[in-house]
């Protein structure tokens, strides 16, 4: 545990999640903190809510709640912005024990209920309300962009705390939580924040003397946003500030893995004085909550952001349910493309970067990486090179500039793409060797010798995974990159100015990086071509997600006649 | 060293001391003029010296240009990118929140407006004008244009460089800020003349925007007078645009300094002789109580006051009446009493201006309907008046008189309003009154000016443009419209394997 020691966190034995700057405010969470030894078995169970925590030596989570009186005061997973109202199911409350930390720990639980969808009818309309009356067109976009601004504000204020609960429960290393995804999630809400006041619809002159027509880009109304565990804050706030600043209200669904920071952030969203309601945050499992949410007949849109598997059930069930307008944002097997002008050593990095980055949990990660055959050997060893400086450890050591991947499940997952990869007669040049010990630990791993139909290379592993490939002409470097279902992101790296348009031209997807990976800003689209998605997020083009426009026809001067 | 001003406000309205650099604002530094001038800034309620400021010249001016163009070069311009331009506009914005009485104050002071008006009216436009130009910074765009597939081409929208703002008296801060918003947003560095009327705000918000933390040189201010440092400004081969708000008069003088020297770009914000039109079929109470505020707020004194009042012949009377009794129970008073609605005129210039016109119209033979003389014994006070009886070609109802004199004129039907309403070389505003949609469209449609206010009058949001049809101006300030006044277009091409 040292890691968390360093980080003024003490989970040890008597187990005082206080250690955790800030975090324990009113969090209204339940806390289960299991056998730091590493044991999986439940030692502690804490309740930080209403009160004191309460520390039961009970591992069943039932047993801690000794009365009717204490079920109606249990914590809830709706996180209505105003207060914390009990689960309407809080009769029974199952526990969901399947959040990961990086010592592989369960360190915490909280209800998930088998009766979501009763949670979920009750966040809806708890949204719809304040759409009907406190937010959507009865507030102004001055006032929407000062919330969004006050949000931002609270979130810089509490980055420590915001890192810190990122990299417990996703993994990822705290100064990147911190410093990355919280910080580029305060420009995200900034950036929108700006936008409150600017959503404009367009005059159009039909005839001067008796008509004239206008649009007027209407909040979509009631959005439940499903986001996924590789960037939870990010995501959230991706999702989170379009949607407030067009006037939307939201039923938020974290992921299963990592509920942690929706939940904190939820506190802020109370904080920063947006009316109840126009925020739900329901954490809960995708096939409970995220199905009900898919299908609800009152939910007006949903945006999700995942597997390309699970985009296709929720555009299936919109499909079945009230047509609800649907934006995915899906999964990748992006192509990275090394020319022989290019700089190799810059290019290196880049495409280390481009999978490496985020353990290679990123959708845009670049997993196919194509070299040019007159440089391939070369390039190849300074690849290796920079694979090996990256150090994966223990989050909260500052050395660490990545994590563990985020649970057993997509270990597991990883690793068999990993075996599948030998089996197939890919070569290893990198890793490949399971670490000893605890943690979710995998190190970067790069084969060569690669062919189009091994599964390593068609499909999406989301994990320090690498395939490198080999081409002589510009035009197979695209067709090797565009062979694939997906189209999220693609990269390229050459000195020849015209080639990198050619190319950038041809690749088959919604973001190309020339000479350069991964690298998104709030104020650029993102999104994907093919079956990586539906719908942009990011820039100006996301308002488009969270608005309906509406055309105002005005007849003042035309007479008609009657019968025609 | 220039002086520093303090100044302890003890009155029923707001309590507590304002204290700032009387200077120059050079490089982020406050300084003393080149040349050693002072000017003296006069409280309008009793004509009595408040303080002095340093005057700045053209020489000033001269140095002020080049450490604008410094910081464009270096730290500022395309050196800059827009999401830090909008952090360091929305800083500002919450440190003139912080200071949002104290602005009222100084503008109560110094200006006359009262400081309840200030307060709601002014300083709230400034900040929201702030505001929502910080949100536009990280959001200038070009367009991505296809032509054929050996080409790509695309625009950006770069800042123009060093620009030259010359403001008016009548709204100091909330001018300021109408400027400096898109400028700074855009990525200009900006070189703002105040009016000499009217320095104060301006250099408290010079303060302030070191503490925002904007780089030295990418706001000056330099208090002067308009023959010096408005020339200068106009004149100068370096500055690459000069952005005007105030009189037709001087604005013709800003572009003809532009057309002689270097084609810099001009945008004016000039007078206006607004037509407020009162259609028969009205909401009668609604529209006297916006009719008394589009010519009456501000004591008169804003460009877009509808200072010519036509009614409906059927409601003639009956409209004079209810406009007459609400005028008369508008509170003539200390700027700082609580209950105050107008306080004095800016300035014994602006008084002696008003009063000349009062007198044009009596002599050419106007009724005086109400008012007409001075208020009070000390500072530039005048009572709201109404004129009747006029003929089109008085001066009284030709030009613009910029203080609380509105002329009432008679109108037959739709035709002969409209008529008479674009029978004026200005074209800034307008407003409309009917309860019938179908006439208010067709009337905003054949008004020849840049904003129409149907059933509302003196209305103003930072998302909506705002300026001048004939010779009111050129350009718009507000909303997006006007990022393009502080942008150029560059078109760049790409050859992807055209040969020749």
């Amino acid at each position: 545990m040292t890691g968390l020691q360093s980080s003024r966190l003490s989970l040890g034995g008597g187990g005082d999640f206080r250690g955790l700057g800030g975090l324990d405010a009113g969090f209204k969470l339940l806390l289960e903190l299991s056998g730091v030894d590493g044991s999986g078995t439940v030692e502690e169970l804490f309740v930080v809510g209403v009160g004191s925590p309460v520390i039961t030596r009970d591992s069943e989570w039932v047993s801690c709640r000794q009365s009717q009186e204490q079920e109606e005061k249990a914590p809830t997973i709706c996180t209505d912005t105003k207060q914390t109202t009990a689960s309407p199911s809080g009769s029974s409350l199952p526990v969901m024990d399947r959040i990961a930390t990086k010592m592989s720990d369960k360190f915490c639980r909280y209800p998930s209920t088998n009766s979501s969808v009763k949670d979920i009818d009750v966040a809806v309309a708890a949204a719809r309300e304040a759409f009907r009356t406190t937010w959507g067109k009865n507030v102004t976009g001055i006032e929407r962009g000062r919330l969004l601004n006050k949000l931002a504000d609270l979130m810089e204020r509490d980055a420590q705390v915001l890192g810190e609960l990122e990299c417990l429960n996703n993994g990822k290393p705290l100064k990147i939580a911190r410093d990355f995804d919280v910080g580029d999630s305060v420009a995200c809400l900034r950036y929108y924040a700006g936008w409150a006041d600017k959503i404009v619809g367009q005059s159009i002159e039909i005839d001067s003397k008796t008509k004239f027509a206008f649009t007027k880009h209407d909040p979509i109304g009631v959005c439940a946003q499903i986001i996924p565990w590789n960037y939870p804050i990010n995501m959230w706030a991706w999702k989170v500030a379009p949607a407030l600043a067009c006037g939307c209200t939201i039923v938020m669904k974290p992921s299963e893995f990592t509920p942690l920071t929706a939940l904190k952030l939820s506190e802020l969203i109370v904080e920063a004085g947006f009316p109840p309601g126009v925020i739900n945050t329901i954490p809960s499992l995708g096939s409970v909550g995220g199905a009900a949410l898919s299908s609800h007949k009152d939910v007006d849109k949903i945006a999700f952001t995942g597997s390309t598997v699970t985009g296709r059930k929720i555009m299936a069930a919109a499909a079945m349910s009230n047509l609800k307008k649907v934006s995915l944002e899906l999964g990748g097997k992006s192509p990275h493309l090394v020319f022989e002008s290019a700089d190799l050593d810059q290019a290196a990095n880049w495409v280390a970067l481009g999978i490496l980055y985020n353990t290679g949990q990123d959708c845009t990660a670049g997993s196919r990486v194509y070299v040019q055959d007159t440089i391939y050997d070369k390039f190849l060893q300074i690849l290796i090179g920079k694979a090996k400086e990256l150090v994966i450890g223990d989050g909260f050591d500052e050395k660490s500039g990545g994590g563990p991947v985020v649970s057993k499940v997509q270990y597991d997952k990883v690793w068999s793409y990993i075996e599948s990869g030998k089996q197939e007669g890919a070569k290893l040049a990198l890793g490949g060797v399971k670490r000893s010990g605890k943690g979710y630990f995998v190190d970067p791993t790069i084969f060569t010798d690669i062919t189009p139909e091994m599964k390593i290379v068609k499909e999406e592993i989301f994990g320090p995974v690498l395939s490198v490939g080999k081409f002589s002409t510009e035009e197979e470097a695209i067709r090797l990159a565009n062979d694939t279902t997906y189209g999220l992101g693609a990269g390229l790296h050459s000195s020849d100015a015209n080639q990198c348009m050619r190319v950038s031209n041809a690749l088959e997807a919604g973001t190309v990086w020339v000479n350069q990976y991964n690298l998104l800003y709030n104020n650029v689209p993102f999104g994907g071509k093919k079956q990586s998605g539906i719908g942009r997020e990011l820039g100006s083009h996301a308002l488009e997600e969270y608005t309906s426009v509406k055309a105002i026809q005005w007849n003042f001067g035309e007479k008609l006649d009657w019968p025609l | 060293m220039p002086q520093t001003f303090t100044y302890v406000f003890d009155t029923p309205v707001y309590k507590g001391t304002s204290s700032f650099s009387t200077g120059i604002f050079i490089n982020g530094k406050f300084q003393d003029g080149s040349e050693g001038g002072y000017i003296d800034v006069i409280n309008p309620t009793n004509g009595k010296v408040i303080t002095k400021v340093s005057e700045g010249t053209a020489k000033d001016v001269d140095v002020a240009v080049e450490a604008a163009q410094k910081a464009f070069d270096t730290v500022w311009g395309l050196n800059c990118p827009g999401f830090e331009r909008g952090k360091l506009l929305y800083k500002l914005s919450e440190l003139m929140t912080a200071h949002a009485d104290e602005f009222a104050a100084l503008e109560a002071l110094d200006n006359g407006k009262t400081f309840g008006w200030a307060r709601k009216a002014d300083i709230e436009a400034a900040i929201g004008s702030i505001r929502y130009y910080a949100g536009w910074a990280d959001k200038i765009q070009g367009n991505t244009i296809e032509t054929t597939k050996d080409k790509i081409a695309y625009t950006t929208h770069e800042p123009l460089g060093v620009v030259g703002q010359i403001i008016p008296w009548n709204f100091p801060l909330m001018m300021i800020s109408w400027k400096l918003g898109p400028a700074l947003a855009a990525g200009n560095t900006v070189i703002l003349k105040p009016s000499e009327f009217t320095p104060l705000t301006a250099l408290l918000m010079a303060q302030l925007t070191v503490e925002a933390g904007f780089p030295p040189g990418v706001v000056n201010i330099i208090n002067g007078y308009g023959t010096t440092v408005g020339h200068a400004l106009s004149h100068h081969m370096h500055v690459e645009k000069v952005a005007f708000t105030g009189s037709t008069l001087i604005g013709r003088k800003v572009l003809e300094a532009a057309s002689k020297t270097n084609l810099k770009d001009v945008s004016l914000e000039l007078g206006g002789k607004s037509p407020n039109i009162i259609f028969d079929d009205c909401d009668i109470e609604q529209a006297v109580n916006w009719t008394v505020h589009g010519i009456f707020w501000n004591h008169g004194q804003a460009c877009c006051a509808g200072s010519r009042i036509f009614v409906h012949e059927k409601i003639y009377d009956d409209f004079l009446h209810r406009f007459t009794e609400k005028t008369k129970s508008l509170k003539i008073g200390d700027p700082f009493a609580a209950d105050s609605y107008q306080g004095p005129q800016v300035s014994q210039q602006q008084y002696d201006r008003i009063m000349s016109y009062i007198d044009s119209g009596k002599e050419a033979g106007a009724t005086v309907h109400l008012g007409g003389s001075r208020w009070g014994n000390e500072g530039y006070f005048i009572e709201p008046t109404i004129f009747t009886e006029t003929k089109p070609d008085m001066r009284i109802v030709q030009e613009e008189i910029f203080g609380p004199v509105g002329v009432v004129i008679k109108f037959h039907d739709d035709d002969d309003v409209i008529r008479q309403a674009n029978d004026t070389v200005y074209g800034l505003a307008s407003a409309i009154f009917t309860k019938n949609i179908d006439r208010a469209l067709k009337t905003s449609q054949r008004l020849r000016a840049g904003t129409t206010w149907i059933n509302c009058a003196n209305q103003l949001h930072a998302q909506i443009p705002f300026g001048g049809f004939k010779q009111s101006g050129i350009g718009r300030e507000l909303g997006e419209y006007a990022l393009q006044h502080y942008t150029a277009v560059k078109a760049v091409h790409i050859n992807l394997g055209h040969e020749i």
